[in-house]
């Protein structure tokens, strides 16, 4: 249970992976407490296995046609993006049915990604990787973009706290107070989908949505307010990924899954709670 | 001549071209009126309304708000909806809930925006719940913070859709008493179809049934009043307030 605490202020990997569950925890709990509260975790997930799609042609272009400069970060970066404002533009027009653009995006991502990469020579191994991620393989570099991340998704937020705030609790009320609901719907979809690449890191683009949820529905039971929740949020996902960490260092298990985990039964407990433990005032 | 606070000619609206919601709507209701709209349900009241606030365009006619497009006057609307629900798990205080009202208008630091909202709160008669959890509220007092929120750019016309739908007597009898504090200070129009609620406003009164016609002055329910307001032939046994003190 402490090994990972002791090799993490010997070894570099275990000191990056801590840092890199500190730095994700950040976006995540802010993020997260808005997928949560506005309900799209389905929208988010469908962003999170659309990621792999980019993954997968990053690392084509890379080893198949030279594009050295291309790193798979950057297709995750590019395939989120594009998925969110799909599915974002699909959400507000509704000429489709949301729950079907949804479906049909995700499964593209994914289809789209398997197929680059088994056509990526010496790649194929890699896919359980970016499946599942593992975050003892955090570099010094993914560390700066995670910081980058962060920085970017928490000045937004700040920025934009209240019309945030306004647009999720009643999205009419919003438009009324001349809000351009739709940009601010867009734009928490483009949080949510850099949040998403964060994460996809730490624990693969199959499990992000699950980190992106349970912390932040976990704080909500207990939090007032928004900002408040997103603290919650933070320190309990931070908590789940560190508790993952030194559980799974040992006995060498998978990491990403075992936070899961931990995440779930952190969720399993707060929603057994009895209501009176949980009243918020 | 002032202009008047909301003024509609000629105006039709429908969401279907062969089926008009409103039809041929003339109305004018002068500044500082009190005005409650009364009709049965499907009749066009919140359409209305939506016409006010320039969410939809009439297909005939126009509709001028404090002499300007609606869209346009928006900003010096307060607006309570009919039927809010939320999720019940939100976390947003009653304070973040009123300092909505602010967004979109003039900018105002965070401590000129929690004194308006102190101020709106006051109004409601809600002074001191600002920290509070705005669903920890009974249904009349969140009712009453949505009117607050309504309040806190100080508006010159408020429009509250249904206001006392879902809530009890008491909680009835204290939005109406909020209402009444109100009268006088702004242009208010009241959607109701609560009896006990119209019978104490009855300055100006208009029923609203796909098309609008204004009620000849009276000072209690009569029979065809609570019509419109019910949606039935008065029943009897039914008590009829008259005009109240607030």
């Amino acid at each position: 249970m402490f090994d990972f605490w002791q090799a993490a202020l010997t070894h570099p990997l275990a000191r990056n992976a801590l840092f890199a569950a500190l730095l994700v925890s950040l976006c995540c709990g802010t993020v997260g407490t808005y997928v949560v509260v506005r309900r799209i975790s389905y929208i988010a997930a469908g962003v999170s296995h659309c990621v792999l799609g980019g993954l997968g042609a990053a690392c084509y272009l890379n080893v198949a046609w030279g594009w050295t400069w291309l790193r798979p970060v950057h297709g995750a970066l590019v395939a989120a993006l594009l998925s969110a404002v799909v599915i974002g533009w699909v959400s507000l027009r509704r000429r489709e049915r949301e729950d079907t653009a949804i479906s049909a995006v995700w499964s593209v991502g994914m289809a789209a990604g398997i197929l680059f990469l088994y056509a990526t020579p010496g790649y194929s191994q890699d896919l359980m990787g970016y499946l599942f991620g593992n975050i003892l393989l955090v570099t010094n570099q993914s560390l700066w973009l995670l910081a980058g991340l962060d920085a970017v998704v928490i000045l937004i937020v700040w920025w934009f706290f209240h019309q945030f705030q306004a647009v999720c609790f009643d999205e009419e009320f919003a438009r009324l107070r001349n809000l351009n609901v739709d940009a601010y719907y867009i734009l928490l979809l483009t949080l949510t989908a850099l949040t998403v690449v964060a994460l996809s890191m730490i624990v693969g683009v199959v499990l992000v949505i699950a980190l992106l949820t349970l912390p932040a529905a976990m704080a909500g039971r207990f939090a007032r307010s928004l900002a408040q929740m997103m603290v919650l949020a933070s320190v309990l996902c931070a908590a789940s990924c560190l508790a993952g960490l030194s559980i799974s260092y040992r006995p060498d298990l998978p990491v990403g899954p075992t936070i899961i985990l931990v995440a779930a039964a952190g969720y399993l407990i707060t929603a057994l709670l009895p209501r009176g433990f949980l009243r918020k005032g | 001549m002032t202009t008047p606070a909301i003024e509609l000619s000629g105006v039709s609206v429908g969401y279907d071209a062969h089926c008009p919601v409103l039809q041929g709507v003339d109305m004018r209701v002068e500044r500082g009126a009190f005005v409650t709209i009364v009709g049965p349900n499907g009749g066009g009241k919140t359409t209305l309304f939506r016409l006010m606030l320039g969410l939809i365009r009439p297909t005939k006619g126009t509709v001028r708000v404090l002499g300007e497009d609606p869209a346009r006057a928006r900003e010096r609307i307060g607006y309570v909806p009919q039927h809010f629900s939320c999720d019940p798990l939100f976390p947003v205080r009653v304070e973040d809930v009123v300092r909505m009202g602010c967004l979109g208008g003039a900018r105002r630091t965070r401590q000129q925006a929690r004194e308006r909202a102190a101020e709106a709160l006051h109004a409601v008669g809600l002074d001191g719940l600002g920290p509070r959890w705005f669903n920890s509220l009974s249904g009349g007092q969140r009712q009453r913070v949505l009117i607050a929120r309504g309040l806190v750019t100080d508006p010159e016309i408020l429009l509250l859709d249904e206001p006392t739908s879902n809530v009890d007597a008491t909680a009835e009898d204290a939005i109406a008493r909020v209402l009444g504090g109100l009268r006088g200070r702004m242009t208010i129009l009241l959607v109701t179809h609560t009896a006990a609620v119209a019978s104490r406003f009855l300055d100006t009164i208009y029923c609203v049934n796909r098309s609008v016609h204004a009620h000849p002055a009276t000072d209690k329910l009569d029979e065809e009043l609570m019509r419109h307001i019910t949606g039935f032939a008065l029943a009897s046994g039914v008590a009829l307030g008259g005009p109240s003190d607030v």
